[in-house]
């Protein structure tokens, strides 16, 4: 039924003169996302984006996946036609012969708005004149332009946009428009959904991975990199960097106490990533952490991890709860991926008895025994890009 | 050097079989079922494949039908055998079976009560339990040859005649999968019922397999089509996976004492080297009852897992059962054993095929000994 779906902007209108830009890159975004379709067009046509298709049996998948764009406030599969009356009244009646055959349809709305004012018929005439033909067509049902139970709206612009269904999108800001941020990607639950709760407010997002092979296995790399895949499906191409600490891990187990073993190679985890993010301008690291969660999540433990860096670190899941946030890798489709059993650390390196109240002197005094620019230099050889 | 110590996984497919598909594809694609020349071609290709397979096991080419492998062939057998199933009735199997058998019995304990055979630390079952389960009730019971983990060789003569004499009516199917071609077996002098086998533990292709019903016995059939194999697998038969295997089958028979020999030489070098070199070592699979393939050793300290990717890293490739993340899964068939936890964590199993070679051991030996120093040094504290 539907050519084409008209894509409404979100907050892109709150910001003034860096529109054009906003637009620009949410118009990348959608083509980004309909990378494997072919005979796909987007383009602009007065303050909306289009999805044109030549291929109708397309327009549900393409739905589907603009859908996940951030920056659109919904959008609406429509068909497209040329601008003659006559050729409008006929599609019109198609579109309402197709809502029919879906649901029980008892009262109805044309709304007419006419941004072309060639078109020779005003909007108000012209939505009575179409109205009264579906009247004429379909004599079951009647005109409520209070509460209808189905809305046409006819949008003459450069073309004629036919719609009646509105999608609900995702909202936040086209990807780009706020900067760029490093992801601290585990294999978990939490990581993921960090990602997507800053990209959505705009941010470009690129993703770190830390491992032990071979105290992992190859199977964790592929399912950060599953992770991965599905984030892109929201947040554009990403470019995963996977770093292999065993290194530190030995080191820290040769001359630190075992209970602080995370907290200390969380601080080198922070010093790379801040080093890779600095080197590849990226503004901001992203980390899953949710207070109280683990015991590298406790208020102490956090702060000093982060003491070991000056960039600052986004933690958008801080307040929420383990359910709150399976909630949303559900809905992002991240959480099937995530349960596979495929840990990213091997517990050989997680200590039996974990500091939750870690003193930041002691962490400081225990660090000095180690050569930690040396090894930030070692692991970083181990770069790889997936 | 690349060394694929994992035969008893999947064991990779010899040029001749490669060649005996190719063929098949090319010359034999017709289905065995079609009235016309092609389909009588492929047929007679089935039945020289049939002849094959049986060699083997010294059976004849009417009591083996072709499956889509070893877990096929053994749902069929064992449901086959129950067709009389009652809550009354009771089977028997072990502790150490594959999960092609011990999952399909667990499946079966909500329908007739079922009963599991411990074994000793080598894994070796004990007659005189099985004696004792043994009663008028008992439908089936089920033993694997050997165990694929540990290599333990059950003494299915003895076993059998036990079963018999206890229920003449009891049926006996073993699980032959990982003995098939690697120990002689002759099933007339075997009092069994059914046997399964597999064809990529050969060096044939995966995706077939085979089961042996004694003459004269009535199997019902799991699926129901074309009447394939005489109604007990129907579907058109995989004609260029069981030409290759039957060439596998033909490779192993005609060199069966030369190949076997070789195993059994190859394993106990490499169970002599790697207890001269690893300290802290256990091997599970010593002794005259085990099978030429299998070498199970379990490593202190160092987690099996950790050792199997860093072998794969240095090209080597043997497998583990166990797994070091906190959520490991127990491994059932090590519990069986009685094996010690500190070992149980690092136990793997390096196992030998046709391809593999005396000039291989030094490298693995010595690529072993790295490694467990390696992780030892990260895993032992203070």
């Amino acid at each position: 039924m539907y050519n084409i779906a008209a894509v409404s902007f979100g907050e892109i209108f709150l910001k003034g003169k860096n529109r054009g830009s906003f637009e620009h890159k949410l118009i990348e975004q959608i083509k980004f996302s309909l990378k494997d379709f072919k005979n796909v067009s987007v383009y602009k046509d007065s303050g909306k984006v289009y999805v044109e298709t030549a291929n109708e049996e397309d327009m549900d998948k393409i739905v589907e996946r603009v859908r996940r764009v951030f920056g659109i406030s919904n959008l609406s599969p429509s068909i497209k036609t040329s601008k003659e009356p006559e050729v409008i009244i006929e599609k019109t009646k198609d579109l309402f012969r197709y809502l029919l055959s879906k649901q029980n349809i008892q009262t109805f709305k044309i709304k007419t708005k006419r941004s072309d004012k060639n078109f020779p018929i005003k909007s108000m005439d012209f939505s009575a004149l179409v109205g009264g033909e579906i009247l004429e067509e379909f004599g079951q049902v009647r005109v409520d332009v209070h509460n209808p139970d189905v809305e046409i709206y006819i949008d003459i612009k450069k073309a004629c946009y036919i719609s009646s269904e509105r999608i609900k999108t995702l909202g936040g800001l086209p990807i780009g428009s706020n900067g760029r941020a490093l992801l601290l990607l585990s294999g978990g639950i939490d990581s993921p959904v960090a990602g997507y709760m800053i990209a959505k407010r705009g941010v470009e997002i690129n993703a770190l991975y830390f491992h032990t092979y071979p105290f992992t296995s190859e199977r964790a790399n592929e399912k950060v990199i599953k992770l991965k895949e599905k984030l892109e499906e929201y947040c554009g191409k990403i470019t995963l960097y996977a770093i292999n600490i065993l290194e530190i891990h030995k080191a820290i187990r040769e001359f630190c106490r075992e209970e602080e073993t995370t907290i200390l190679a969380r601080r080198f985890m922070m010093r790379i990533a801040e080093k890779i993010a600095l080197d590849n301008n990226m503004q901001m690291l992203i980390t899953g952490e949710s207070l109280g969660q683990v015991a590298s999540q406790t208020m102490r433990s956090m702060a000093v991890i982060e003491n070991a860096i000056e960039m600052p670190i986004l933690k958008p899941l801080v307040g929420l709860d383990k359910t709150e946030i399976i909630e949303i890798a559900r809905e992002i489709g991240t959480y099937e991926t995530s349960i596979l059993p495929y840990d990213d650390c091997c517990s050989v390196f997680a200590p039996k008895h974990p500091l939750i109240n870690p003193k930041l002197e002691s962490i400081l005094r225990s660090e000095s025994r180690l050569n930690v620019e040396d090894l930030i230099d070692k692991v970083l050889e181990t770069i790889e890009y997936l | 050097m690349m060394v694929y110590l994992d035969n008893s996984a999947t064991t990779r497919v010899r040029n001749e079989v490669l060649q005996a598909i190719i063929d098949a594809n090319e010359n034999y694609y017709g289905n065995p079922s079609s009235l016309h020349r092609m389909g009588l071609k492929a047929e007679k290709k089935l039945e020289e494949a049939r002849r094959a397979a049986a060699k083997i096991v010294g059976s004849s080419p009417e009591e083996i039908y072709f499956t889509g492998g070893g877990t096929e062939s053994n749902n069929i057998a064992i449901f086959g055998h129950l067709a009389n199933l009652s809550r009354e009735s009771n089977i028997i199997t072990t502790k150490i079976e594959h999960p092609s058998v011990y999952n399909v019995f667990k499946q079966l304990e909500t329908k007739c009560r079922v009963r599991y055979l411990d074994t000793d630390e080598r894994g070796r079952l004990n007659p005189l339990q099985l004696q004792e389960l043994v009663d008028e009730d008992t439908l089936l019971v089920a033993i694997m040859h050997v165990n694929n983990e540990i290599g333990i060789v059950q003494d299915l003569e003895n076993l059998g005649n036990i079963i018999k004499r206890k229920n003449k009516n009891t049926r006996f199917h073993v699980d032959a999968v990982q003995s098939y071609g690697k120990i002689k077996i002759d099933v007339n002098r075997l009092p069994l019922d059914s046997l399964s086998f597999s064809s990529h533990k050969i060096h044939g292709p995966k995706g077939v397999g085979g089961l042996f019903i004694r003459s004269g016995l009535k199997i019902n059939p799991l699926t129901f089509g074309g009447g394939q194999e005489r109604g007990i697998r129907s579907g058109t038969e995989n004609t260029s996976g069981i030409i290759g295997f039957a060439r596998a089958c033909d490779l192993i028979y005609e060199n069966f004492h030369e190949e076997t020999d070789k195993l059994y030489r190859l394993k106990n070098q490499y169970i002599k080297r790697l207890a001269e070199e690893i300290d802290d070592i256990k091997i599970n699979s010593l002794g005259d009852d085990m099978a030429p393939h299998i070498i199970n050793v379990s490593i202190k300290n160092v987690p099996g897992e950790v050792l199997v990717h860093y072998l794969e890293d240095r090209d080597i490739y043997v497998s583990t059962g166990s797994a070091c993340s906190s959520k490991a899964r127990d491994n059932r068939i090590l519990d069986a054993i009685k094996l010690d936890r500190d070992y149980q964590a690092g136990t793997v199993r390096i196992s030998l095929g046709y391809f593999n070679s005396f000039d291989e051991v030094e490298y693995v030996i010595k690529t072993i000994k790295e490694a467990v120093n390696d992780i030892r040094s990260i895993t032992k504290r203070g």
